[in-house]
C-alpha cells in the first residue's frame, strides 16, 4: 500500500474526530474526538517515517504525541468529573460560574 | 421502532462498505491490502460508530476498535514499538479512564440529534474532502524506500533503536526528560484535582 493508502486514512480519522467534537453536547464525546484527531496525526508521523526512509524522528514524535495524550486525558477526565460534580451535567455548554 | 430501523439500515450499510474495502484490498495489493483493509475499516468503522451510536459506553467500546486498528497499522508501517505502546496506553488506559468517567456520568440518549451530525459532517466531510483533492492533485508522494536500518539486523525491530534514541545524549534524552516531568505534573495534578471535595468546589456564598 502506498502513502497516499495511510494519509487518506488518516483524514477520514482527522474528519470522524472533528465531526464528534463539533456534533455532540457531552464533554466525553469532545475528549474521544481529540483522542480520535491526535491518532490521526500519529498516523500520519509514523507513515510519512516509514516511507521517507528516515531515522526514526517520526515514530519519536509519536512516542511524544502518546505521552502527551496519556497526560491530557487525565487531566481532563479530572477536570470533567468536577465540572460534573459542580453543575450536575456534562454539557460544556452548562460550565458558566464566571457569568455571574 | 423507528431508531431500530435506523440501526439496522446504518450497521447493513458499514457491513457492505467492510466487505467492499475487503475486495479492493484484495484486488489491489494481495495479502498486504487485505490487511491493510482490515485495519482501515476498524480504525474509520469505529470512529463512524462513535460518533453515530446514542450511547456513550458504546460509543467507548467503539473507539476500542479504532485504537487496535491504528495499532494494526503501525505494525503494516513496522513501527513495533509504538503499536506496543498504542494497546497498552491508548486501548488499555485512556479508554479505560474514559470508561470510569463514563461510569460516573449520567446516561444521556437524548443527547445525539441526527441534523446536527449530518450538518457536521457536511460542512467538515465537504471541507476535507476538497483539501484531499488539492493535495492529491499537487503532492508528489514518496515512493517505498529503503527497508530501515532494524530490518537489516535481524528481527530487532524498531523497540531497541528508539529506546538507545531515548538515552543517546545527542539524540532526545533532554526530551524524554521533560516529558517524564510533564506526565509526573499531570498525573500529580489530576489526582489532586479529581479528589477534590465538594465543598472545595462551591462559590462562596455572600456573607458567608
Amino acid at each position: 500500500m502506498g502513502l497516499g493508502a495511510y494519509v487518506a486514512v488518516s483524514a477520514a480519522l482527522f474528519a470522524l474526530g472533528l465531526i464528534a467534537i463539533l456534533s455532540r453536547r457531552n464533554v466525553i464525546y469532545i475528549l474521544m474526538g481529540i483522542e480520535m484527531i491526535l491518532n490521526a496525526a500519529n498516523i500520519n508521523f509514523v507513515a510519512f517515517n516509514r516511507f521517507g526512509s528516515m531515522q526514526l524522528d517520526g515514530q519519536m514524535f509519536a512516542v511524544f504525541t502518546i505521552i502527551l495524550a496519556a497526560a491530557e486525558a487525565a487531566v481532563a477526565l479530572a477536570i470533567v468529573l468536577n465540572v460534573f460534580y459542580l453543575f450536575d451535567s456534562v454539557k460544556p455548554g452548562e460550565a458558566d460560574l464566571l457569568r455571574e | 421502532m423507528k431508531q431500530e430501523l435506523l440501526q439496522r439500515i446504518f450497521y447493513g450499510a458499514l457491513g457492505l462498505l467492510t466487505l467492499l474495502a475487503f475486495g479492493v484490498g484484495l484486488a489491489a495489493a494481495g495479502g498486504e491490502g487485505l490487511a491493510f483493509a482490515l485495519f482501515a475499516v476498524m480504525t474509520i468503522g469505529g470512529g463512524i460508530v462513535c460518533v453515530w451510536e446514542r450511547s456513550v459506553v458504546r460509543s467507548a467500546f467503539a473507539l476500542m476498535s479504532t485504537f487496535t486498528g491504528i495499532a494494526g497499522l503501525f505494525v503494516l508501517l513496522e513501527a513495533d514499538f509504538l503499536a506496543m505502546a498504542q494497546i497498552l496506553i491508548y486501548v488499555g488506559g485512556i479508554l479505560a479512564l474514559l470508561l470510569f468517567a463514563v461510569m460516573l456520568t449520567p446516561p444521556d440518549l437524548g443527547e445525539r440529534k441526527l441534523s446536527r451530525v449530518a450538518v457536521a459532517t457536511a460542512f467538515v466531510g465537504g471541507g476535507v474532502l476538497w483539501l484531499a483533492f488539492e493535495v492529491a492533485r499537487t503532492a508528489q508522494w514518496f515512493k517505498r524506500g529503503a527497508p530501515l536500518d532494524g530490518r537489516a539486523e535481524g528481527p530487532h525491530g524498531s523497540a531497541e533503536r528508539i529506546g538507545v534514541g531515548f538515552l543517546a545524549a545527542e539524540q532526545y534524552v533532554i526530551a524524554f526528560e521533560l516529558a517524564a516531568v510533564i506526565l509526573t505534573v499531570a498525573l500529580v495534578a489530576a489526582v489532586y484535582v479529581a479528589r477534590r471535595k465538594r465543598a472545595d468546589l462551591e462559590p462562596e456564598k455572600e456573607g458567608a
